[in-house]
């Protein structure tokens, strides 16, 4: 027995040195080299808001603040779940995010996990984690339209790459409510064990760019675009795939030809030089598919150079002149495609139009055109057998533009005047003076909007309203 | 490799100790020799480390070509080929890969490798190290057949299925025997559910221990199912030799096809293929 002893004393001696040897190693290097770590901590909302947890209603969105509260009757596990109660249609919706107030690493994790139940069968809009004003939410994620039964059932948010995550504030967010009449509202949503967790099951990760898609553009110097159709998807256990639209600061993006453009973290293009590039990216090691091509002709000539004085003008869009109203070039029509800019080049603005099926230029204020006889516009195209329809909106003295949805004709107070602008010569400026005839001959005093439609891939300038 | 399974035979789980040490010396790079003093089934009969690059070795595998009938009597989808375009080794690993092509009326192609009248053998241990490929309706295995089959028509011939595992379920391992009485979807089998982990995301061993009225299973270092008479529901047909097959079936009964989400190709990746004996039984 004695001996036992005497081996086991003389052992414990031995791990005390090792490991005061190992404590003071770590001292020798611990105040050069060792980086600040926060605490790889994943709860969320297990039975309560997890340490430094707060509520931010998206309020000046229109999110209801007081749709959320603790619920102690219904829960998954434990004491307590989070609630929502979603507003029914026109009365606001669920939005908010759950941050802390001290930063999380949550490199050691690969999904949020939670388990979610409905008072009615639902598809949640957004939800999702990473939402930070200080990042610009630089590292968010979101599942689109998540299905959530009357049951508790266990949800996975995958984590696009852990690596990133070394110190995040935002640990879940939602955005769901009735965004038409009909869609589901006024039900309850209730959450619970929410936390970021290592399943070990995330796996076969496929990232998207652009949706997947390759796409081809032309450009120019200046000219500058967004890489989108940003998406990451792994298979889980149950052997689903789950896809979640992600921030572009999770790729590594990558142009052929810097020369010819840059892309950088966000995943902004910037076009530099003439020639062609193709804009790709890799996610945590992993290909994304989807890419772009951008051909760039160097320097876009200039435009002519309007002739009329200021005083016979009324302009929309031209250097030469100051604006009779300011324009809304992006009116997001419903189930437009198409991609507007406006590109800045040594001569000045031109705006870019590609993917065009119908767009419109909504003036701020209508224009009275009653003394004037033409409207002038200059396109330029890179594709032959280009053509773009051109309507020219009279929207009466009500100043609402009334259109039949079925025919997209003017009714109401509505007058238009349609044009096809052909003849297009590529690499050149086309200019075209339109005479204000036709339905707008009686009626041209309050000129609200320009339809285009087509292309569909077009650049225009210097488009003004005037009188010889 | 049959239809529905509903017999299950719960077993507890239990550490299987000589795969853990012997996959630790095996890390470790020691000889052989030091994993006879360990393990009962000792004595390497056959083994395919798939070392050298090209078409698999002919003096051990063969393949089975085209459709079988009634697509190898399961419905299966796939045309085996022994194409290198279906079947390969590169870089140490032998690559069953299935593809999604019109070839031979069929619209995928495959493969699938067998040992018939190259190697058979009566009990010992039966492993192989595999990563596999997922989605769904893919459907991989690592199986025998009793080698007298072509007198002893399947299900008398008998079979063991090492693994098989749906492309759906890439956590599920199945391991099953089929034999008169208990075939297809009467199969005596049993499911293994890897924890925090998956079957195509890295290399995993499955094996069998099998002598004189026992079937052990097992996969890395976990024994999940052991089968003996008692478990059979009609006699038992495994005490004579049989040969190995490996394929990577698309679509079937066992499956189901895969659907819009399914990636193709799809590769099944194996390491080594390793048959054992204990001088005792064999």
């Amino acid at each position: 027995m004695k001996n036992i002893k005497y081996i086991n004393f003389r052992f414990v001696l031995l791990l005390g040195l090792m490991s005061i040897l190992l404590v003071s190693c770590e001292r020798d290097f611990s105040d050069d080299v060792e980086f600040a770590t926060y605490p790889p901590n994943g709860d969320v909302f297990i039975d309560a808001f997890s340490a430094g947890l707060n509520y931010f209603p998206f309020v000046d969105a229109g999110a209801d603040p007081e749709a959320f509260s603790v619920d102690t009757e219904e829960t998954y596990a434990g004491d307590a779940s989070m609630r929502f109660d979603v507003p029914a249609f026109g009365n606001g919706f669920v939005g908010a995010t759950f941050n802390t107030t001290a930063n999380r690493d949550l490199s050691g994790f690969d999904a949020l996990t939670f388990y979610a139940k409905a008072s009615k069968a639902a598809n949640i809009n957004s939800i999702g984690y990473g939402i930070s004003g200080e990042t610009n939410n630089k590292f968010q994620v979101t599942a689109l339209d998540l299905a959530v039964s009357t049951r508790w059932e266990k949800y996975t948010i995958p984590i696009p790459d852990p690596a990133k995550l070394i110190e995040e504030t935002g640990l879940f967010w939602l955005a769901e409510g009735a965004s038409f009449e009909g869609d589901e509202g006024g039900y309850i949503l209730w959450f619970d064990e929410i936390k970021f967790e290592k399943l070990g099951t995330v796996a076969q990760p496929k990232p998207t760019i652009f949706g997947g898609e390759d796409f081809t553009e032309q450009a120019f110097i200046g000219s500058s675009l967004t890489v989108g159709g940003l998406t990451q998807t792994f298979n889980l256990a149950d052997g689903t795939n789950q896809t979640v639209s992600i921030a572009p600061s999770y790729f590594t993006f990558e142009s052929s030809d810097n020369g010819v453009a840059t892309v950088n973290e966000f995943g902004q293009v910037t076009v530099l030089g003439a020639g062609t590039t193709t804009i790709s990216a890799i996610l945590a090691g992993v290909r994304a598919e989807g890419s772009l091509e951008i051909t760039s002709n160097g320097v876009l000539q200039a435009a002519p150079t309007p002739t009329q004085s200021q005083a016979n003008v009324e302009s929309i869009f031209s250097d030469a002149y100051q604006n009779s109203t300011e324009s809304n070039f992006s009116p997001g029509f419903g189930g437009s495609t198409t991609e507007t800019t406006i590109i800045t080049t040594g001569d000045g603005e031109v705006v870019s139009y590609a993917n065009n099926n119908f767009t419109g230029i909504i003036f701020d204020n209508t224009v009275d055109a009653s003394g004037l006889t033409f409207m002038h516009v200059d396109v330029y195209v890179q594709q032959a057998g280009t053509e773009v329809g051109l309507q020219i909106r009279d929207i009466g003295a009500n100043q609402t533009i009334d259109t039949d949805v079925n025919t997209g004709f003017p009714i109401g107070d509505d007058k238009d005047l349609r044009v096809d602008l052909t003849d297009l010569t590529v690499g050149q400026w086309t200019s075209f003076d339109i005479p204000l005839d036709g339905d707008l001959t009686t009626q041209r005093n309050n000129l609200g909007a320009l339809i285009l439609v087509g292309g569909p891939n077009f650049l225009l300038d210097n488009i003004y309203f005037y009188s010889e | 490799m049959n239809m529905k399974y509903t017999h299950r035979k719960p077993t507890s789980m239990v550490f299987f100790k000589y795969t853990l040490i012997l996959s630790i010396f095996a890390v470790l790079g020691c000889e052989t020799d030091d994993q006879q003093t360990v393990a009962s089934f000792t004595e390497l009969t056959m083994s395919d480390e798939f070392d050298n690059d090209g078409a698999p070795n002919s003096s051990i595998w063969g393949f089975d070509i085209g459709t079988g009938e009634n697509g190898w009597g399961n419905q299966e989808l796939q045309y085996y080929t022994n194409r290198s375009e279906n079947v390969q080794v590169q870089n140490g690993v032998l690559l069953i890969t299935a593809r999604e092509e019109s070839f031979e009326g069929s619209q995928y192609t495959s493969a699938r490798l067998v040992t018939k009248d190259l190697f058979e053998q009566k009990y010992g241990r039966f492993e192989a190290r595999i990563r596999l490929p997922y989605g769904q309706g893919i459907w991989p295995a690592f199986w025998m057949l009793g080698a007298d089959i072509d007198e002893n028509p399947w299900p008398g011939a008998g079979e063991i299925d090492i693994m098989e595992y749906r492309g759906q379920n890439p956590t599920v391992l199945i391991g099953s025997v089929h034999g008169p009485g208990y075939s297809g979807g009467n199969a005596i089998s049993k499911e293994y559910t890897l924890v925090n982990d998956r079957f195509d995301t890295g290399f995993h061993i499955f094996g069998i221990e099998w002598g004189p009225e026992y079937v052990n299973f097992y996969v890395d270092d976990v024994l999940y199912n052991q089968i003996t008479p008692e478990d059979v529901t009609g006699s038992w047909v495994f005490d004579k030799p049989f040969y190995i097959l490996m394929n990577l079936a698309v679509g079937g009964n066992f499956v189901g096809s895969p659907n819009e989400e399914t990636e193709f190709p799809q590769t099944m990746l194996v390491d080594y293929v390793r048959v054992y004996k204990e001088l005792k039984i064999n």
